[in-house]
């Protein structure tokens, strides 16, 4: 099975491919290096940019403003901030213009922690991004995901942002990506730069067929009744880890979804689970003050008091100024397995 | 070129010196009549559309006014001379909010503008959404401006680069103010235009009126003239006297004519006047700068090219078309509230979490 950066890298080359874009590009994004993650590694239409992130992001939204289809990377998000004015504008452009100018890029950076990145590789930007009104906003949490969301962004006119959760860039899947050999030595064989010299090497692509995710839909990865648990990203991972390990050791059956989409994001998906089991927490590693997940849980309890039967619950980072880089401090600053089984047990076990 | 008074800010200052030999018309001026009195036309049409909004903004019809007064000796031969249409083999053209000589130029009427600074339901522009002279013309390759100053130089990097991909006829022409040049996408459009085998067929223009809202261009700047920011970058620079509409006319013509043969940046800095001032946050008023309109009729008139009467006929006629494009926006429907999540999404798609 694929890996996370290999599943973006396969479904940039479908883009590339199939899809008209024209451009991928950002800090070490073309060769020889493919990307400090190696997701853009063997492209055709990559290339390295000054470090510039106001430039990568400026040069993205002019190209989009041709009618040009781009893939444009920021590093890393920790990296970002200093395009938010920028990103506002690229998120206000068709709304502001009253729908003459339209910018159909997509903005992909690797978000969160979980690698030890220490305080500038460790950051979180799905709630900034859902803060910037017009751009839409994916976050998958499986290879598989990652590509039919990668060709979903590429496809929609608006402005998408992808983040790449980079704890999950090795992480494989369970499901092939259609056109994917199932033997994964044969398909690093085939996609993955060999080590040292590169100059010569080409990708040989596997004939990849269209998957879509749509944005806006989630999936529900686990089903049940006891509670709702909605995550997205590598958290999805780890409240998947809780719900198998409840339901072995005492035969809980909780609902986890996978958001995919954090805006526009997938509500009736949410809601239907809460009237199904009335309990819902929430789960994420951005800094909780003015989190994205509060604003789930805050229209949780307005829409859905009377079938609650406990209060919403939101566990995200704590709200710190950044990430410590020994191991204690990173697993104290973002939930981990254990907090979020603690947290579900006390969900369960809140009498109404 | 022109008098005087003019003359001693002109192009001696450039570091790309002008090819052009004097090819005098029957004036004695570099131009022939023709092209002379299209010009004073233009600057006489976009000067008038200003005033014209500038008292929309007092009397109270609308909001905030900003715009481009002051600078039409630039901004006309700068429309006049773009390759206006929508595609690559056109050029694209990010302007900053003082660009209402250049649109003049380029063929935009008197309602368009003055809808956008009414927000009036039928700004083409923006429907009401923001600020005078804040424009949007895909069909001119024009894009969206912005309140925020200086982001039109990254993102001018973008439509740069897909023209030289296609190796299309376009290039990228970008506006902005000295104050502008501060930020980093100034310093953004020097390091990506200037890239050795990547260089971008960008015409980098900073219109220096010396002034940031109240803050003096010395205050701002330690260097002689922004333009010299692009020679380290090896780039070719140029500093004109952007109050002489003549010499903008020749010397944006050859540094146009220079990207188009080369694909590689100017940088052009042009001196120009700020005649009422920032915008309302400064109160609108006139102030006691050169005005290069006035400048250029004296000249006109010394060289027997234009009349008094045949000048104040061309402003009357101006001021009657405004005046008239006023009151019929003045008639003309708001946007109605349940419009604020239109074009959210492209094609209206839904952006509203209440309906998710």
């Amino acid at each position: 099975m694929a890996n996370m950066a290999q599943s973006i890298r396969m479904a940039l080359h479908y883009g590339e491919k199939h899809l008209g874009v024209k451009d991928i590009f950002g800090q070490d994004v073309g060769a020889p290096m493919g990307g400090v993650f190696t997701a853009t590694q063997g492209l055709e239409t990559t290339w390295n940019t000054p470090l510039d992130e106001r430039g990568i992001v400026g040069a993205a939204m002019g190209i989009a403003m041709t009618g040009d289809i781009c893939v444009a990377e920021i590093q890393f998000c920790d990296y970002i901030f200093n395009t938010i004015d920028l990103l506002k504008i690229a998120g206000n452009t068709n709304w502001v213009t009253n729908g003459n100018a339209t910018l159909p890029m997509v903005l992909m950076t690797p978000v969160g922690a979980g690698i030890r990145g220490s305080v500038y590789h460790s950051h979180s930007f799905e709630s900034f991004a859902s803060r910037l009104p017009g751009w839409k906003v994916v976050m998958p949490s499986t290879p598989l995901d990652a590509y039919g969301l990668m060709l979903s962004a590429i496809k929609d006119p608006n402005p998408v942002m992808f983040l790449k959760s980079k704890a999950l860039m090795r992480v494989r899947g369970e499901e092939l990506i259609p056109g994917e050999p199932s033997d994964e030595k044969e398909l690093k064989a085939m996609i993955d730069a060999p080590v040292g010299d590169r100059s010569n090497w080409k990708a040989k692509w596997p004939k990849l067929e269209e998957h879509i995710v749509e944005i806006g839909k989630g999936k529900i990865t686990r089903s049940g009744s006891a509670a709702t648990v909605v995550s997205y990203g590598r958290h999805v991972l780890m409240c998947n880890q809780v719900a198998d390990e409840l339901k072995k050791e005492k035969n809980i059956d909780l609902e986890v979804i996978d958001l995919r989409s954090i805006y526009p994001y997938d509500w009736e998906m949410i809601k239907t689970s809460i009237k199904k089991t009335g309990r819902v927490i929430f789960v994420n590693e951005d800094t909780e003050v003015t989190n994205f997940a509060e604003h789930l849980s805050y229209r949780a309890a307005r829409e859905l008091f009377y079938e609650l039967m406990a209060r919403p619950k939101v566990l995200a980072g704590k709200n710190l100024p950044g990430i410590g880089l020994h191991a204690n401090l990173e697993d104290a600053s973002v939930p981990q397995v254990s907090e979020i089984k603690e947290e579900v047990i006390s969900l369960l076990q809140e009498i109404p | 070129m022109l008098g005087k008074k003019l003359a001693t800010q002109s192009a001696s200052q450039s570091r790309s010196k002008s090819k052009t030999k004097s090819k005098s018309g029957s004036s004695g001026l570099p131009l022939s009549k023709q092209e002379l009195t299209k010009i004073h036309d233009l600057m006489v049409k976009a000067r008038e559309l200003e005033e014209r909004m500038i008292k929309i903004y007092k009397v109270g019809e609308a909001y905030f006014w900003i715009g481009g007064p002051g600078e039409e000796a630039f901004g006309v031969p700068l429309g006049m001379l773009a390759n206006k249409g929508q595609g690559f083999d056109h050029d694209w053209l990010h302007l900053h909010y003082r660009c209402s000589p250049t649109l003049i130029a380029m063929g935009m009427d008197y309602i368009t503008p003055i809808r956008l600074i009414m927000n009036k339901a039928t700004d083409k522009c923006t429907g009401g959404r923001n600020f005078s002279n804040h424009y949007s013309f895909p069909e001119w390759n024009v894009a969206p401006v912005t309140s925020p100053i200086g982001v039109q130089y990254s993102i001018g990097i973008g439509t740069a680069w897909a023209q030289k991909r296609r190796k299309a006829k376009g290039i990228t022409i970008l506006t902005g103010g000295d104050a502008g040049s501060a930020e980093g996408d100034f310093a953004s459009s020097l390091i990506w235009a200037s890239r050795k085998g990547n260089e971008l067929p960008m015409l980098i223009t900073v219109q220096n009126n010396k002034w940031g809202i109240s803050t003096h261009y010395d205050e701002q700047h330690g260097e002689a003239h922004v333009s010299d920011r692009g020679i380290p970058f090896k780039m070719r620079t140029a500093v004109i006297n952007g109050n002489d509409p003549i010499e903008s006319y020749i010397r944006l013509g050859e540094e146009m004519a220079y990207i188009r043969k080369t694909g590689k940046p100017v940088v052009m800095e042009a001196s120009v006047s700020r005649l009422y001032g920032h915008s309302s946050a400064d109160g609108v008023n006139r102030r006691d700068e050169l005005d290069c309109l006035d400048e250029f009729e004296k000249l006109l008139l010394k060289k027997d090219v234009l009349t008094e009467k045949k000048i104040k006929q061309i402003k009357d006629d101006y001021s009657k078309e405004a005046q008239a494009a006023q009151v019929k926006a003045r008639g003309e429907l708001s946007p109605e509230a349940s419009t604020i999540w239109d074009n959210f999404y492209v094609n209206s798609e839904n952006g509203d979490w209440r309906e998710f």
